[in-house]
C-alpha cells in the first residue's frame, strides 16, 4: 500500500485536534500537549508523503470510492507535498512560539484557550487546499482556513483588532464570492469540477469563453494571494492581530492563493494568454509593494508591505511559464513563506523587548539583545537577497528566467526585482539602523523600558514589566531560532530543493504525470509540448 | 442547456443590490450586501444545472436525462452552511463594535492617516532659511569668550523665535523640524479622517 493514500491524515488529523482540543478547553496543559502532538505528528506524515511524491511522482486518493470525475480527489505532487512540508514546519514553530506566549503571560481565560482549536482547523483548511484535486473542494479548503482566520483575527475583540477585523472579513467574503461564481460558471461551461477533467475540457472551450473564466479565477485567486491592485487590503488588516497570529497569516494564507494561482496557470489554462498582464501585474505589485514599505515606521506594517511585495516576485516566476521561471517561483514560495513568518515571530519578540513596534520608539537592542539581534538580521538581510541565502538563489533563478524570456517587458521585470531587491534591503537597513544600532535616548519617542538602566530596573519604569512576565521567555527565542535555522537549512540545501522544484515545475508544465494521476494511465492530454514546457 | 429567465432577472436584481449595499460605510448595511451577493451566487449555481427535472433519486425506469442535475444542488447546500456561518460571526463582530465604539460604520485605520499625514516638507532641505536640526547646535563664542549665538545685533538677548515659512504657513523652526521626522506626534488627526 502506497504511502500517498494516507494523504487526507495531512486534513483529518489537525481537525482531529482541535475537536480534542476544544474538549479540553479547560485544562490548557494538556491541550497544548495534544495540538503540538497531533501537528507534529502531522508533520512527519507530510515528509514521508514528500519523500513518496519525490521517488514515486504524483499520486491521487479518491475519497468514498467515487470514481475520478465524479467524487472527490486528492492529489500528492512535488509541489503540494512541498507546501505541506513547509507550511507544516512553520505552523508548528508558531504554535511553539504561542503556547510560550501564553504561558508567559500567564493567560488562562477563555479567549485565549479557543486559540488551539481554531489554529487547528486553519492548519486543516490549508493543508486541505494543497491537497485538493478538486475546484469545489479547493473552495472549501479555502473557506476552512478563512473562517479560522476570522477568528484568529479578532481574538480577545479589543477595538483595533474588530477594526481591522471588518475590512478583512469583508474583503476575503468578497473573494469568496467571486471565486464561487467562477466555479459556478466553470462547471456551467463544462459540467465538472475535477482539475484533472478540467484541464482536458476547459482546452475544447471556445477562446473567448475560457479568457473570462480563467480572469474570473485570476482576481479571485489574487485578492487572496495580495497581488498589487488587490492588495490594498493586508497591510491595514494583519499588523494589528496578536504576533504569531500575523506571522501564520502572512507566511501562509498569501501563499495558499499563490498556489491556486500556479494550479490554474499550469493546469487549467496553460499557454501564455495572459502572461503580458501577469508581467505587468508582477512588476507593479513589486515596486508599490516596496515603496510603500519604506513609508512605514512600524515594523509589522512594514514587513506587510515586504510581504505584498515579494508576491510579486512569485507572479513574476509564474508569468515566465518556463520550467525555469516555474522552478524559481516554486522555490521563492518555499524561501518566503519561512522568511517572513521568522520575521514576524522577531518582531513579537522586538515587541516584547522593546515594548513597541515603532522604530520612533526603539532604539539600541543589538547592545540590549544581542541574540534579538541575531535573530532579526539573518532573515532580513535573507530577505534582502544578500548572498549567499536562499532569497538570492531564488531571486537568482527569476532573473535567469527573465532574461531566458528576452521580451523588453521581462528585461523591465528583471531591473524591477533587482531595484525591489535594494530597496528592501534599504527598508530592512533602516529597521536595523534605529531600533537595533542606536542608542534608546536617540529614538524619537523612546520607550521607557529600553532608558531604564540595569539599576534603575529594580525600581525604576521597567521594573514592572520585569517582575510580571517573562521579557524573552525561552520557548519563544528557541521556536524563532529554530525557524531562523530552517531558513538558514533552506539556503544550505538549496540545491536538493532546486532539484525538487525544477522536477515540480517540469511535472506542472508537463501536466500528464497530474491529469494520468488522476484519472487513469489510458487518458490522452491534449496539447502536452505545446503547453509551454518546450520554451 | 436551457436556462429560466425568471431565475436569472432575479440573481441580476440580487448581485446589483448586494453590490450597491456593500458599498456603504455602514457595518449592517455591508452584511446584508454580502448575504444577497451570497445567495445571488447560489441562484448562479442552481442555473448551471441545465432545465428542471425530476428529484435524483435513482429508479430503474427513468432515462438519465430526466433527472436534475444533482451536483450543482450539492455545491448550492455547501455554499449556504459557508455563508451561514460567515453571517453569524460578522453580526458577532458588528455588534462588538457597536459596544466598544457606539457606532455601525467602518472605521479608518489609525496609523495609515499618521503616515498620510506625514508632511514630505522637510525643514532642514526645502525651507528658505534652513533650520538647523543637528543635535550638536552652532555657538559662537564672542571675543570676551561668551556665547554671542542667541544675541541680537544690538547685543541683547532677543527672545525673537527664529521662523520659516513651511507649506505655506509660517510656523517656528524647531516646530517644523520635529513635524519633518517620521512618527511625529505634532501631527493631529480627527478619527474622521482627512488629518488637519
Amino acid at each position: 500500500m502506497n504511502i500517498a493514500s494516507f494523504a487526507p491524515l495531512a486534513v483529518v488529523l489537525p481537525i482531529l485536534g482541535a475537536a480534542l482540543t476544544f474538549l479540553l478547553i479547560r485544562h490548557s496543559r494538556a491541550q497544548r500537549a495534544v495540538s503540538i502532538g497531533l501537528l507534529s505528528l502531522t508533520l512527519a506524515l507530510e515528509c514521508l508523503l514528500l519523500a513518496s511524491a519525490w521517488n514515486g511522482g504524483t499520486a491521487a486518493v479518491t475519497i468514498g470510492g467515487w470514481i475520478p470525475p465524479f467524487g472527490i480527489v486528492m492529489v500528492v505532487d512535488q509541489f503540494s507535498s512541498l507546501m505541506l512540508v513547509v507550511s507544516s514546519a512553520v505552523s508548528l514553530a508558531v504554535l511553539v512560539y504561542a503556547t510560550g506566549q501564553g504561558m508567559a503571560d500567564g493567560d488562562h481565560d477563555a479567549p485565549v484557550s479557543i486559540f488551539h482549536p481554531t489554529y487547528l482547523i486553519l492548519v486543516a483548511g490549508v493543508s486541505n487546499a494543497f491537497l485538493s484535486g478538486d475546484l469545489f473542494n479547493l473552495y472549501v479548503g479555502f473557506e476552512i482556513l478563512l473562517t479560522a482566520s476570522y477568528v484568529l483575527m479578532t481574538l480577545g475583540g479589543t477595538g483595533p483588532r474588530i477594526r481591522a477585523g471588518v475590512t478583512y472579513v469583508v474583503v476575503s467574503v468578497v473573494s469568496s464570492v467571486l471565486f464561487l461564481i467562477a466555479i459556478a460558471m466553470v462547471y456551467g461551461a463544462t459540467g465538472t469540477v475535477n482539475m484533472a477533467d478540467l484541464a482536458i475540457k476547459l482546452g475544447e472551450l471556445d477562446q473567448g469563453t475560457k479568457t473570462l473564466l480563467h480572469v474570473m479565477l485570476l482576481v479571485a485567486f489574487g485578492i487572496k494571494a495580495a497581488v498589487f491592485p488587490l492588495s490594498f487590503w493586508l497591510p491595514d488588516s494583519y499588523p494589528t492581530a496578536p504576533a504569531p497570529v500575523t506571522a501564520v497569516f502572512a507566511g501562509l494564507l498569501t501563499k495558499v492563493g499563490v498556489y491556486a494561482m500556479v494550479r490554474t496557470e499550469t493546469l487549467l489554462f496553460p499557454g501564455d494568454t495572459l502572461n503580458t498582464p501577469l508581467m505587468v501585474v508582477a512588476l507593479l505589485t513589486m515596486l508599490v509593494g516596496i515603496l510603500g514599505a519604506l513609508a512605514q515606521s512600524d515594523i509589522k506594517r512594514l514587513l506587510s508591505f515586504t510581504l505584498v511585495s515579494h508576491i510579486g516576485y512569485m507572479v513574476f516566476g509564474l508569468a515566465m511559464s518556463s520550467a525555469v521561471g516555474l522552478a524559481a517561483a516554486v522555490f521563492y514560495v518555499a524561501h518566503h513563506i519561512t522568511i517572513q513568518t521568522s520575521l514576524f515571530l522577531v518582531t513579537g519578540l522586538i515587541e516584547r523587548r522593546g515594548g513597541s513596534s515603532s522604530v520612533d520608539r526603539l532604539g539600541g537592542l543589538a547592545k540590549l539583545s544581542p541574540m534579538l539581534a541575531l535573530l532579526f538580521f539573518i532573515p532580513g538581510m535573507n530577505l534582502a537577497g544578500i548572498p549567499p541565502f536562499s532569497g538570492f538563489l531564488g531571486k537568482v533563478g527569476l532573473l535567469q528566467a527573465g532574461v531566458e524570456l528576452g521580451t523588453p517587458l521581462a528585461y523591465a521585470l528583471v531591473i524591477g526585482g533587482v531595484v525591489t531587491s535594494l530597496l528592501t534591503l534599504l527598508a530592512i537597513a533602516r529597521v536595523w539602523n534605529r531600533a537595533f544600532w542606536r542608542k534608546p535616548e536617540d529614538a524619537e519617542h523612546p520607550d521607557p523600558v529600553l532608558l531604564a538602566t540595569p539599576a534603575a530596573r529594580v525600581s525604576g519604569p521597567g521594573a514592572k514589566v520585569n517582575n510580571t512576565v517573562t521579557l524573552l521567555p525561552r520557548t519563544m527565542v528557541g521556536s524563532t531560532a529554530g525557524l531562523v535555522v530552517l531558513g538558514v537549512a533552506l539556503t544550505v540545501f538549496a540545491g536538493p530543493l532546486f532539484a525538487l522544484s525544477d522536477r515540480a515545475a517540469r511535472d506542472m508544465l508537463d501536466r500528464t504525470p497530474y491529469i494520468q494521476a488522476v484519472l487513469g494511465e489510458g487518458v490522452a492530454v491534449p496539447g502536452t509540448t505545446a503547453a509551454g514546457g518546450g520554451r | 442547456m436551457s436556462v429560466n429567465l425568471t431565475l436569472l432577472i432575479v440573481m441580476g436584481a440580487l448581485y446589483a443590490c448586494g453590490i450597491y449595499l456593500i458599498l456603504e460605510r455602514s457595518l449592517t448595511r455591508v452584511l446584508l450586501g454580502l448575504m444577497l451577493l451570497a445567495n445571488a451566487t447560489n441562484l448562479l449555481i442552481l442555473a448551471t444545472g441545465g432545465y428542471a427535472g425530476l428529484a435524483p433519486l435513482f429508479s430503474k425506469d427513468t432515462p438519465a436525462r430526466d433527472y436534475n442535475d444533482p451536483l450543482p444542488q450539492a455545491l448550492i447546500l455547501t455554499s449556504i452552511v459557508i455563508s451561514f456561518a460567515v453571517t453569524a460571526f460578522m453580526l458577532g463582530i458588528i455588534y462588538r463594535t457597536w459596544v466598544l465604539a457606539r457606532q455601525d460604520d467602518i472605521q479608518d485605520d489609525a496609523e495609515d492617516l499618521r503616515v498620510a499625514v506625514t508632511p514630505s516638507f522637510d525643514a532642514e532641505d526645502d525651507a528658505e532659511v534652513p533650520a538647523e536640526t543637528s543635535e550638536f547646535p552652532l555657538t559662537m563664542l564672542g571675543s570676551d569668550g561668551k556665547d554671542v549665538s542667541d544675541r541680537g545685533a544690538s547685543g541683547r538677548d532677543t527672545d525673537r523665535v527664529a521662523t520659516l515659512v513651511a507649506g505655506g504657513r509660517e510656523m517656528p523652526a524647531e516646530h517644523a523640524a520635529a513635524e519633518e521626522k517620521p512618527g511625529s506626534l505634532n501631527v493631529d488627526h480627527s478619527p474622521e479622517g482627512g488629518g488637519k
